[in-house]
């Protein structure tokens, strides 16, 4: 093995970040982590305000929405590559709740996802981009956002909200009643109530759910590595899948070292500020 | 570390129209969130076959245990192998983040912060970036391809959360209870293992839950450090099962269900432990 320095010492660096395989990882990446925060975050949240309310069944509820965060990303990953069979599956599950005969109504074809295995890129925006930064010409990458990333969003979603609706909950449990009383008393409608009060004394829990969903997607590895892959022309291959192939199927140390650099700066960028933060104001 | 969950909720009957919409919307979610674990036992219980595409959310014709009896037989040696590793690394990771959230807690040193911060940044590296040096070592010492090497990776890699749950727990407790002890004679050795680790029992029970379903669940450290298929853990069992050419996906089912009993059965039956780990393990501080 060749031990030597590289000359100049960046370029497995600069060879990684040419190549279209590598753009395509960021590419996904910055379009997977943007989505799911966004649905996780956001179903978290929405069921946490609903068992808020305090009716019957909220424990069952509770305790349904947080159990896939007990299971393994492979049982998930295992699971959802079977739902999301293109020959069936949500197919299947699209034409049985009419969904398909209302779109045959207005004219439209039926919705038949091959979401797993079709390349597409939606919302391309290399062409809009390329005008404000002429760099962006020179990409390998069709930027947008790659279909076959949904299900992924959706699988990962479905793992974690519950655990943003554990968070929120626990956020919910020391907002103080009273607030809310006050709220009302001065003539807040309920849904100002919400956006006004609740909301934003629950942003510390946003921001460490930012954080925590955020770095979970920087790593994330074994939820993609069982159900897509790379995928259909890398429309899936994430840096956590992109370093393990090179490391061990490729044989490629050094690529495989370099994108787990970049992953590590990555992830460290995100939680060293929360932690300094966080242990600073324990103090 | 209070749970939140533990509070008893005053739960209601609707009243408004709000209230009906809220119970509507909480009964969607839930169709959603059960379907994928309604098709995973239900494909599991068919016969091979009668696993078709057309009729994959139908329920089973037959009652026969469908792919279970196969997959049992292909995912128990596995099964066995994250026994072996999960039950010691649990319980050695529990024990030195007791001994470390001890010290982090109650003997602070100048720079103790500092140190803890550099502790706790361990468990958010991610695992790729280690797992190059980490293989030429187990390699090196003849760790490599043994469940011993997974479970020394496993011990090290749990330190940082283990020693980060047992220091919010001692944080809780009140420094006389030392002083009190001190002045009696006792050493700092006698007061760690007379007073403090029997005081800790919660503190373990949400320690070793936590770190059996993160050590059950991983799956890159055991793909990577065994590569002998027979020594691999239950998650690199059943990615195996399923990344086949012919999938038998009532087998894949039926392993994807057995794969996730053992911390199916912790969260239902020790719920209250296993939120209180997952929320002590996030908000940091």
């Amino acid at each position: 093995m060749n031990l030597n320095l590289r000359d100049p010492a960046w370029t497995t660096y600069a060879q990684m970040f040419a190549t279209a395989r590598w753009q395509c990882d960021l590419r996904n990446l910055v379009v997977f982590i943007i989505i799911f925060l966004l649905v996780a975050i956001g179903v978290g949240l929405l069921l946490a305000l609903l068992l808020d309310r305090k009716l019957v069944g909220s424990s069952l509820f509770r305790n349904m929405f947080l159990f896939p965060y007990a299971l393994s990303f492979i049982v998930t990953g295992v699971a959802w590559r079977w739902i999301f069979n293109p020959e069936a599956g949500v197919n299947l599950l699209f034409s049985a709740l009419g969904i398909n005969r209302i779109l045959a109504l207005f004219g439209a074809p039926p919705l038949k996802p091959g979401w797993i295995t079709d390349p597409t890129v939606l919302c391309p925006l290399n062409d809009i981009l390329g005008k404000v930064f002429p760099s962006v010409n020179d990409l390998a990458v069709q930027l947008g956002i790659p279909v076959a990333l949904i299900p992924l969003v959706i699988a990962a979603s479905w793992q974690l909200s519950g655990f943003a609706m554990a968070m929120y909950i626990a956020g919910l449990a020391v907002v103080p009643e009273e607030l809310r009383e006050a709220a009302r008393i001065d003539g807040a409608t309920e849904w100002q109530v919400y956006t006004r009060v609740i909301i934003p004394q629950l942003t510390p829990v946003t921001v460490s759910l930012v954080i925590i969903l955020g770095h979970i997607s920087l790593k994330i590895f074994d939820l993609v590595f069982a159900m897509t892959g790379a995928g259909p022309g890398f429309a899936t291959d994430v840096p956590g899948v992109f370093v393990f192939e090179q490391t061990f199927k490729a044989i490629r140390y050094n690529t495989g070292a370099a994108a787990s650099i970049v992953m590590l700066l990555l992830v460290a960028a995100v939680i060293v500020p929360y932690l300094w933060g966080s242990v600073r104001r324990s103090r | 570390m209070k749970s939140p969950f533990a509070l008893s909720l005053r739960t209601g009957l609707p009243r408004s129209f709000a209230d009906w919409a809220s119970l509507a919307a909480l009964c969607f979610f839930l169709v959603v969130f059960v379907m994928p674990l309604y098709l995973m036992v239900v494909t599991g219980l068919k016969e091979g076959t009668n696993v078709s595409l057309s009729s994959m959310w139908n329920l089973p014709q037959t009652l026969t245990g469908g792919g279970f009896s196969e997959a049992w037989k292909r995912l128990w040696p596995s099964m066995v192998n994250s026994l072996v590793m999960t039950i010691p690394a649990t319980i050695i990771s529990a024990i030195l983040g007791a001994i470390n959230g001890f010290v982090f807690s109650k003997c602070k040193f100048k720079g103790s912060n500092v140190l803890f911060i550099v502790f706790v940044f361990g468990m958010f590296i991610p695992y790729q970036s280690i797992i190059i040096p980490l293989v030429k070592f187990l390699q090196s010492v003849n760790l490599y391809g043994t469940v011993v090497g997974l479970i020394v990776v496993h011990v090290i890699y749990g330190i940082p959360i283990t020693s980060l749950l047992f220091r919010n727990f001692f944080d809780t407790l009140p420094n006389e209870l030392i002083e009190a002890a001190k002045i009696d004679g006792a050493t700092l050795m006698n007061v760690l293992l007379r007073i403090m680790l029997p005081l800790a029992r919660p503190a373990f029970i949400v320690t070793g839950i936590y770190q059996f379903t993160n050590i059950w669940n991983d799956f890159l450290f055991g793909v990577t450090i065994v590569p002998n298929p027979k020594a691999q853990p239950i998650s690199v069992a059943l990615n195996n099962l399923s990344g086949s050419f012919s999938v038998d996906w009532n087998v894949v089912m039926a392993g994807a269900v057995v794969a996730g009993v053992p911390t199916a059965l912790i969260y239902i039956f020790l719920g209250k432990f296993f939120v209180r780990g997952m929320l002590a393990g996030s908000v940091k501080g």
